[in-house]
């Protein structure tokens, strides 16, 4: 018998039952669509945490100077500027892994517009410092070496900060602020980023180049970073490598003496999300064991129902294998139908997994990710199940004798 | 008829062990049966009619012996090749018909063609014909339940004619039926016999062997009595009641 008249053979056997036929793929339909709805909603959290992770910076390094200690008084790190424009210039230049440094220094400032103002992270930095953290123009020109180098009086300033100060949706490109009274041209508003994991708008800042930040805004020490440096390792697999250069560097270059501690300290912030991802992980695993467990039932509510359907219709395989239907033949006829209910099962779950995820989406505005592998995995899955659960009812059927079939009341 | 028989059992033996007692179904028996033949199988319960039919049908295999389907000897086929064998040479009729609920007498007819690899089309065609042939062409899409008994064994004995059989083998066919309905499948199955097909048929009940052209009788596993007889023919009684003709 050709595969499509097995399968017609089969839907017409589970249409004459259409009732015992539903409840029995309603195990799989629950377990197919809770994990389709919890993977949706599970790579949805994982992606909103790669995109945070992704608007920090990638691979990145931050390198902060040590501490100062004053009379027993530890005073963190960062209290003592120990980073030189040196040491900066010879992480560049000296160590193959990194792809970019750059100074940050930081101050929390007043910044003016014509009739509004607002007070927010005023940044001096380099040019790299947007390469670092992948950080485009909205609007505008990002300023450039030459403008460090001439110490002009510009500003890239980020969206909320844009919002703040000249409204929603205006474009302040060429407008004149005030920082702590010295007049800025803004030449850009940075694209938005939105928040980082800890709540912290990226947006609220105003970015100018590190010459003329020293000059007209904080000035102090001109030989040290009275910040940290900011790095991006050229790819995620080199970003402890690069760090373990720096270090060795930096110690190097401080001439510390080995058993001393570091007088810098490094942050890896790509170890940070790795172990976020960790997290998410597990949560993977988790679902995959309440997937196999409800995939499991399914099964074996399916291999229930197909072993009531072969006793009931002992006298149909009977009467089928007197006219000819060879063991094989029924073998497949009833492997067929557990497969068609499972895979109906899956189909009905999928469908209803997206529908649930979508509905979480839209009612509660939770971030949910489709993935058309996971929905063809489920189906398969669902298929694998009907298959080895159907095997031994198929078999039993199959290995029926004519004659007492036949018998069978 | 003449030539080699269609059916040739030579001293056939079953035993089946039931816990442990075996039990002699069948001690010995040889048969032949011609071409076009119309032959009844009688006996009590008990006496291996059954057992006879089941090895005669290719369903069972002896224990000893040997049986010629058609010249093959298949009494040490597989299970699958005697699948095969079943479906292209013999046609089944049951007593309590085994008809497929809720499937209609077109598709119930079809049912050995699936198993013979026939294309849709062709099926729907020689169903069709078969159905014509018991006078049911248009009861075509009735459900079982929807028919009278003697409609269904009709429907039966079509589905046993669509594969274009050798034999048809009929175990107690009329049990079920009342007088005047297995009259009807008498008539038919002496057409049968008219054209060239083999009838074998199983029955205790001495009215109805007499459509047949011979009576084998078995008793105790063995051939009590095998007889030739001019048959009774079967005429449809018209719908009056009391009114039964009979010719010899």
């Amino acid at each position: 018998m050709s595969w499509l008249q097995t399968l017609r053979v089969a839907v017409r056997a589970l249409t004459r039952n259409k009732l015992r036929s539903f409840l029995t793929t309603l195990g799989m339909v629950i377990g197919v669509s809770a994990v389709i709805a919890m993977v949706a909603i599970g790579d949805g959290a994982k992606a909103r945490v790669e995109a945070a992770f992704a608007a920090m910076g990638s691979n990145m390094l931050i390198v902060l100077p040590g501490t100062t200690t004053s009379g027993g008084a530890m005073g963190g790190f960062g209290s003592m500027p120990t980073l030189t424009w040196d040491d900066l210039k010879a992480i560049q230049t000296e160590i193959p892994t990194v792809r970019a440094a750059a100074a940050q220094l930081r101050v929390t400032a007043q910044v003016m517009s014509e009739d509004q103002n607002w007070t927010t992270a005023v940044f001096g930095t380099t040019p790299e410092y947007f390469q670092i953290r992948t950080w485009p123009a909205e609007h505008g020109e990002l300023f450039t070496q030459a403008d460090v180098d001439g110490g002009t009086k510009v500003a890239a300033i980020g969206k909320t900060v844009a919002d703040k100060l000249f409204g929603a949706n205006a474009n302040p490109v060429g407008q004149l602020i005030r920082v702590k009274n010295i007049p800025f041209v803004v030449t850009s508003v940075l694209s938005k980023k939105g928040q980082s994991q800890w709540g912290q708008d990226y947006d609220d800042i105003l970015i100018v180049p590190v010459s003329t930040f020293q000059q007209k805004i904080q000035g102090g020490l001109k030989n040290v970073i009275a910040g940290s440096i900011a790095v991006s390792a050229t790819g995620p697999e080199t970003t402890a490598r690069a760090e373990t250069q720096i270090r060795g560097l930096l110690r190097d270059r401080h001439r510390l003496a080995q058993g001393t501690d570091d007088d810098f300290s490094i942050r890896n912030l790509s170890e940070i999300a790795s172990a976020q991802q960790e997290g998410t992980r597990t949560l993977t695993t988790l679902l995959a064991a309440i997937a196999a467990v409800s995939l499991l039932v399914g099964g074996i509510g399916i291999m229930n129902i197909m072993l009531v359907s072969v006793t009931e219709r002992t006298r149909e395989i009977g009467l089928r294998m007197a006219v000819g239907a060879k063991p094989s033949d029924i073998l497949l006829q009833f492997l067929v139908e557990a497969l068609t209910l499972a895979v109906m099962g899956g189909l009905i779950g999928v469908a209803l997994g997206l529908a649930g995820a979508w509905r979480l989406a839209t009612s509660f505005g939770w971030e949910v990710l489709y993935r058309p592998d996971v929905i063809v995995v489920a189906v398969v899955f669902s298929g694998l199940v009907g298959v080895i659960f159907g095997l031994y009812p198929a078999h039993k059927a199959s290995r029926l004798d004519p004659i007492q079939a036949l018998r069978f009341e | 008829m003449s030539g080699k028989p269609l059916v040739l059992l030579e001293n056939v033996v079953k035993t089946y062990v039931m816990g442990d007692v075996e039990v002699h179904a069948m001690r010995g028996v040889s048969l032949s049966v011609e071409q076009g033949e119309f032959t009844a199988i009688m006996g009590a319960s008990g006496s291996g009619k059954s057992t006879l039919m089941n090895i005669v049908g290719c369903l069972d295999r002896p224990t000893a012996g040997s049986y010629f389907l058609d010249g093959e000897e298949v009494s040490r086929l597989s299970t699958e090749k005697l699948a095969e064998v079943r479906n292209r040479t013999i046609g089944f009729v049951f007593q309590s018909f085994n008809l497929l609920a809720r499937t209609d007498a077109l598709e119930n007819v079809e049912l050995p063609l699936l198993y013979s690899g026939v294309g849709t089309a062709e099926r729907h065609r020689r169903a069709a014909e078969s159905l014509a042939k018991v006078g049911l062409a248009d009861r075509a899409h009735h459900h079982p339940n929807q028919m009278s008994g003697g409609q269904q064994q009709r429907v039966a004995i079509a589905r046993a004619l669509v594969t274009h059989p050798r034999m048809i083998l009929a175990d107690e066919p009329t049990g079920n039926l009342d007088s005047r309905t297995s009259v009807e499948v008498m008539a038919l199955f002496q057409d049968l016999g008219r054209a060239g097909i083999t009838v074998v048929l199983v029955t205790h009940e001495p009215d109805i062997a007499q459509y047949a052209s011979r009576v084998v009788v078995m008793r105790d596993g063995k051939v009590l009595s095998d007889m030739s007889q001019v048959p009774r023919a079967a005429q449809v009684p018209p719908p009056e009641p009391g009114a039964e003709g009979q010719t010899a």
